[in-house]
């Protein structure tokens, strides 16, 4: 298990070290820091072993977060606790800098006492922390009996993530669905390989327990509906909006992920999402499509060698949605030589502009409908020189976002039953929204 | 800056000033003062001094400063045992607080103050704690056993904790039995014939109800456990992986790999025809993909483990290799562990594709990725015959871009093509010749070297070429050297007329003006072929060569099969059993997939082999030896009686029945300083002996503390006892840097050339690098000979036994072991000597067992051991099986 955590600056020097076991020395501390963070190089790797003592890290920003453990330790459970410990930070003071590290070094040593015993990760839900970690740190003593046992069941309990007793004057529930899409295409135009990535994030402010239940248009379940000759309610509920795309009617979806709040047995089963939310906001579920993507944006490269020290750059973007739907921030950034002297940019639309410090011309159009197409050329000037080793011609790359999911995503319905409060499903106010952004979008040139 | 680069003590006046804050009367400058305490404590500066004081501070009812003198406790309680003392009235009150939020953190405390004197204080708390009505109380108390085992393990058995946390098991609260399987689960790898867990239906059934219903983190903890078990049968393993399944959705990715263990190692068990199993072949790919969208260290831990899984179940992935291309800003990390993925998927079906990667990679900045990307093309081309030719012509065009290094390892993949498809792609000699000028690596000159050498027929100015390398012999790497005299007898033999010359030269260079052993045998043994029969050297120098394998980096499969077991840990990441990298015995213990069909869970490490079989006879003076074994080894060559336990062997009998043995390690001695880096230059060699596997194992630990870089190892034996020599060139692929350390294992075989040595576990050992060459000598434990197969049929071994001449029958005790018999033998066979027979007579029990060495000769053991007498009898025994020469 893990031995011990420490958290760096930049620098090296520690911020917060907390060792757990008996086989981690404080030399621990220092070695990281000479083999690791002193070293100078690129990280080759996230794991480390010093003799004999193996580091995980991870930063953030320019903080070092290490674990450390002499045994053969879950090492993925290790990272997925750092990152934990992250959200938790953030959670209770913000942004995972050293100031705030230092500012709040007393409420990190109370977390990490109460989330890591003797390096076995315990709940680490932060609606369950801030009901007994505050940073008053006093309220022990104010509690009733009820409210003691009211905290540690729920730290222990089986719904650890929301506690009872929570009321709303209005029943609202926010669905956001974000997804990023992924693309590597070659110069020819030939996609390969193209998925998206969709998170389904949620805020929730429900009175109650409440039950809820959550349908989209998963391929599986429509076909298996579809048979048994159940029609749903789609399209007369309030939820179908967003509706972008082509009369797709259902996605396959290769794998999805769900936070713990859901009950994976029972989507096993049949394949239906039902959980009790946490309050507030909180991410249900992560999924990944890959078959018939909707790709909003298609990019045609032209790069042309004139001479040793002349490049000729054509970019054309191509939009492919509908037209009466707008992408916004649409950036592409054409990367040039390191030994570029000077940009001559001329675009159709938008703002270009050669980048020196970051070697790349960056595009940037702030609004674009559907099935438009615009283009940039670029003259590049090249200095001279005797470096052998040719330029590796990284790819373009594009960002944007876009009102609609290019999986196809759709939610059908998300259902709320509290049989306890005399709230119904249909006083809940419902909102729901989607989002594409580009992920890694790349074409090569 | 320079204040955390050292360790530096807080000057008298800070202590002071604090020592007053931390007795005034107002609590919140109490507080500031400890918070004060705190920080200088994380920065490393000691505070010890102050330790009454902040003592004084824990009888509070504020939590937050109460938590803080806590922490202090327990950094410094170890070092000041006796003022720890004054807490433990505060703790045990608090373990009776009636806000169970106080009793929780004080029994939490008190396992992590490592004081014997609190140890005691603690078990009576920790008793009520663990039958606590809350279960926050409890959960706590369950981590709580684990710490006092890890402190007082004998305590914690007296004490009968042991039970009380077995029954947590069945607690109503899910994160208690987590919690509860946790510390079980690592109490048990201490003992691991203990059945601690006790695994069996029923609590099987019981974690499985709970991980529907606890924390990810305890879901990991249950899963972690679930897959030490052994399912009875196919029906069993079938429903267990069907209840964890659903886990393969779970948002944390330590729960969905811990998943994919249980259901790896039980899928063993399914039967394949099974329609169960192609289900399950299904749903694993998606999750395992799944996992390439995790931040990316998880993404590393995920890589490492799916390169894993595709070794044993290719099937799995084998149409997803498109998640595996490599994205610009993966970090480095990532990028090498996909562009290992991509190999080992690559197939006819998706090679144009991977090539088509392949060779984008190949002109990116990072130099390791370049060559690794170039290296994947030459495997590629082994690896799937039809495409060797597209991917020989990718690398052509690769090395017209003329960047050196990419050049070099063009060249250096390209011999291996030339391997595996011998006299198929010559024409691209030409080019590579072209090039020859530009090479500066050993490895890629030696490869150039190789090629001229092997084709030296059809390259005109072979003679030329080669000559021009010899020019700088001395200044040459060994392997350049070595490839250097093979390549230009290879030309002399096919062009003798006009290279005799050049062959002289060259022979002379190697025999006369060589330091090195290697160079001058071979010289010798290349000159005298020469003079006596040309033809026999044409035969042997110019034999068809074996082609080389299509997979040469596969891992083992015994190891893989452990890994497999070991998915998700530390170990999938290293790639190495966690016996490697884990210090003492706990973890070491060795895990293996079950068998389909099993009938009982117990598949225990007994090779097959019943009957013992005539084993060959390969040493000369093998009654000599005999002799040395028992007289030098065994016992002293003169007494009967029970001999001074001093000889190196004696040590290695006591170890293999003390407390080395706890487990069913091979891990035989521990490492010992070989070669002082005073001796050797600044190369300081240590290094132990271990039996993995089946395989001999010389576990060498390098480290540079000279100056400068040391490059080029290389390693050989001299003549011993036991025909032992390394299987295999020593691997330090990257030049060990000053203050560097490295640790390779060598595995080693038993086919070298013999001679005796005295003593007789005796090895003579060279090493060589780049600065000079040393020598040293180490002793070997020779318990690591025993080999698996060492046991025999209870009336062999009796016929055996009575056949062994008295002259060869020796006498010694082991003192002091406090073992019985059963776990002796266990403890034993861990280590390859294997119980034939048992019997009691007049309360003595009698152990016969059975060894079996390396070189096939049989030692035969009869162990006496009479309970309340922690001495044993050993009567040794051996007979070379086949041949009577007494």
């Amino acid at each position: 298990m893990i031995g011990g955590l420490f958290i760096y600056n930049h620098k090296g020097e520690v911020l917060i070290s907390r060792v757990y076991r008996d086989d981690i020395g404080r030399n621990a501390v220092d070695a990281f820091r000479v083999n690791v963070i002193h070293a100078r190089q690129q990280v080759r790797s996230p794991v480390t072993n010093i003799a004999r003592t193996s580091f995980f890290h991870v930063k953030r920003s320019n903080i070092w977060l290490a674990a450390v453990t002499k045994q053969n330790v879950n090492a993925a459970m290790v990272f997925e606790f750092l990152y934990k410990m992250c959200d938790v930070m953030a959670a209770y003071f913000g942004k995972v800098s050293e100031e705030n590290i230092k500012n709040n070094f007393v409420l990190i040593y109370e977390l990490l006492d109460e989330i890591l015993d003797f390096g076995y990760p315990q709940n680490s839900e932060t609606g369950a922390l801030k009901t007994f970690i505050t940073q008053q740190g006093i309220k022990g003593q104010f509690q009733t009996k009820e409210e003691q046992s009211q905290i540690t069941s729920q730290v222990t309990g089986q719904i650890g993530w929301r506690r009872e007793g929570i009321k709303y004057r209005r029943n609202e529930l926010f669905l956001d669905v974000l997804e990023s899409v992924n693309l590597l295409m070659s110069p020819q135009g030939q996609v390969l390989s193209a998925h998206v990535s969709g998170r389904v994030v949620m805020k929730s402010y429900l009175s109650g327990m409440p039950e809820c239940k959550f349908g989209m248009n998963d391929k599986i379940v429509i076909d298996k509906a579809g048979k048994g000759g159940v029609t749903d309610e789609v399209g007369k509920s309030d939820l179908g909006g967003g509706g972008s795309t082509s009369g797709k009617q259902s996605i396959a979806i290769d794998d999805c992920t769900f936070n713990q709040c859901v009950r994976l047995s029972k989507f096993d089963s049949e394949r239906s999402i039902s959980f009790i939310p946490p309050d507030g906001e909180y991410e249900l579920m992560r999924y990944r499509t890959t078959k018939d993507i909707i790709l909003p944006f298609r990019v045609i490269p032209l790069v042309r060698e004139v001479g040793r020290t002349k490049l000729e750059v054509k970019v054309v973007i191509k939009s492919n949605f509908k037209p009466s739907l707008l992408a916004q921030k649409i950036e592409v950034r054409i990367p040039t030589p390191l030994n570029t002297s000077g940009v001559q940019v001329i675009c159709m639309k938008g703002k270009a502009k050669y980048k020196a410090s970051e070697n790349a011309i960056v595009w940037k159009i702030k609004r674009m409908a559907g099935m438009k197409e615009s283009q940039i050329s670029a003259e590049i000037e090249l200095l001279p020189t005797n470096d052998k080793k040719k330029w590796a011609r990284p790819p373009i790359s594009m960002n944007f976002e876009v009102p609609f999911a290019p999986s196809g995503l759709k939610v059908r319905y998300l259902k709320v039953f509290e049989s306890k409060l005399n709230y119904s499903d249909h006083d809940v106010v419902k909102w729901v929204r989607y989002i594409g952004r580009s992920g890694i979008y790349e074409t090569r040139c | 800056m320079l204040s955390v680069m050292f360790r530096f003590h807080v000057c008298a006046g800070e202590i002071f000033e604090l020592k007053a804050e931390l007795n005034s009367d107002k609590k919140e400058k109490k507080k500031e003062a400890v918070k004060k305490v705190i920080a200088s404590m994380t920065v490393g500066k000691d505070v010890s001094a102050l330790f009454p004081d902040v003592v004084n501070c824990m009888q509070t009812d504020n939590l937050e400063l109460k938590k803080l003198v806590y922490l202090y406790l327990m950094n410094y309680a170890k070092s000041q045992p006796d003022m720890a003392i004054m807490a433990v009235n505060t703790f045990v009150k608090d373990c009776e607080d009636p806000n169970p939020l106080i009793r929780a953190l004080a029994v939490r405390t008190m396992g992590c103050i490592r004081v014997d004197k609190i140890t005691e204080y603690l078990c009576e708390p920790l008793r009520k704690c663990l039958k606590d009505e809350d279960p926050y109380v409890r959960k706590t108390a369950a981590v709580c056993v684990a710490k006092l085992h890890d402190i007082n393990a004998q305590l914690v058995e007296d004490q009968g904790f042991l039970d009380t946390l077995k029954d947590l098991i069945s607690d109503s609260n899910p994160m208690v039995v987590a919690n509860a399987v946790a510390a079980l689960s690592e109490i048990a790898e201490s003992h691991p014939n203990s059945n601690l867990l006790d695994l069996n239906p029923q609590s099987i059934n019981k974690l499985l109800t709970a991980l529907n219903e606890c924390t990810e983190w305890g879901q990991i903890f249950i899963l972690d456990c679930l897959a030490n078990y052994t399912p009875r049968d196919d029906r069993e393993s079938q429903s267990i992986c069907e209840r964890v399944t659903p886990r393969l959705s779970h948002a944390n990715s330590a729960v969905v790999l811990s998943a994919v263990k249980v259901l790896m190692k039980f899928m063993e068990m399914l039967p394949k025809d099974l329609d169960y199993y192609g289900t399950l072949l299904k749903k694993l790919a998606p999750p395992l993909v799944t996992l390439l969208s995790a931040e990316p260290e998880l993404q590393y831990v995920a890589l490492r483990n799916i390169n894993l899984i595709v070794q044993k179940r290719p099937e799995i992935l084998k149409h997803e290799m498109k998640v595996f291309f490599v994205k610009y800003n993966d970090p480095i990390y990532v990028k090498l562990e996909k562009l290992d993925i991509m190999i080992r998927l690559a197939s006819q079906a998706n090679i144009a594709q991977v090539l088509a990667e392949l060779k984008e990679y190949a002109t990116e900045v990072d130099v390791d990725f370049v060559r690794k990307a170039v290296r994947a093309i030459g495997r590629c081309a082994i690896k799937v015959e039809q495409s060797a030719e597209r991917c020989v012509s990718t690398l052509l065009d690769l090395i017209q871009t003329k960047v050196n290094y990419v050049v070099q390892e063009a060249i250096v993949v390209i011999k291996d093509i030339f391997r595996k498809y011998p006299n198929k792609y010559e024409s691209v000699i030409a080019t590579l010749c072209e090039n020859l000028d530009s090479l500066d690596e050993p490895e890629a000159r030696a490869a150039m070297i190789w090629i001229v050498g092997e084709y030296a027929e059809r390259i005109d100015n072979a003679d030329e070429l080669l000559e021009s390398f010899l020019e700088g012999f001395h200044d040459e790497s060994t392997q350049v050297q070595l490839q250097l005299l093979t390549a230009i007898v290879k030309l002399f033999l096919k062009k003798p007329t006009e290279t005799q010359e050049l062959v002289q030269q060259v022979l002379s260079l190697a025999t006369q003006d060589s330091d090195n052993p290697d160079l001058r045998d071979r010289g010798y043994i290349y000159w005298r072929l020469l003079s006596t029969d040309p033809v026999a050297a044409k035969e042997v120098v110019l034999a068809e060569k074996p082609l080389i394998s299509e997979e040469t980096d596969l891992i083992e499969p015994t190891l893989l099969e452990e890994l497999i077991c070991h998915i998700g840990t530390l170990a999938s990441v290293y790639h190495k059993p966690p016996s490697a990298f884990v210090e003492g015995s706990r973890g070491v213990m060795h895990k293996r997939l079950p068998a389909q069909g099993t009938e009982s869970p117990d598949v225990g490490n007994v090779a097959g082999g019943s009957a013992p079989e005539a084993a060959p006879s390969i040493i000369p003076s093998q009654g000599d030896l005999l002799g040395d074994l028992l007289n030098l080894d065994l016992a002293p060559p003169t007494t009967t009686g029970p001999p001074p336990p001093t000889s190196g062997m004696q040590m290695g009998g006591m170890d293999l029945l003390g407390g080395g043995l706890d487990s069913l390690t091979f891990l035989l001695w521990y490492p010992q300083v070989w070669l002082p880096a005073m001796k050797a230059k600044g190369l300081e060699i240590s290094g132990t002996f271990a039996r993995r596997a089946g395989v001999i194992q010389m576990e060498l630990v390098l480290t540079n503390k000279a100056m400068s870089v040391m490059t080029d190892f290389a390693i050989q034996f001299n003549r011993n006892s036991f025909g032992l020599a390394p299987a295999g060139p020593l691997q330090v692929l990257t030049p060990l840097g000053p203050n560097q350390t490295i640790e390779v294992s060598l595995p080693l075989s038993t086919v070298g050339p013999v001679m005796k040595m005295d003593p007789l576990n005796n090895l003579q050992v060279a090493v060589k690098n780049n600065i000079d060459v040393f020598y040293f000598s180490c002793q070997y434990p020779i318990s690591m000979l025993f080999v698996e197969d060492g046991k025999m049929e209870r009336q062999v071994f009796l016929a055996t036994w009575k056949d062994i001449p008295n002259d060869n029958e020796s006498q010694f005790q082991i003192q002091d072991c406090h073992l019985n018999s059963d776990a002796a033998s266990n403890k034993l066979q861990g280590s390859n000597i294997f119980t034939i027979a048992k019997r009691t007579v007049e309360g003595q029990d009698m152990l016969y067992m059975a060894i079996k060495l390396s070189n096939g000769i049989w030692v035969l053991a009869e162990l006496k051991m009479q309970a309340g007498n922690p001495n044993y009898t050993v009567s040794l025994g051996t007979r070379r099986d086949g041949e009577q020469h007494y």
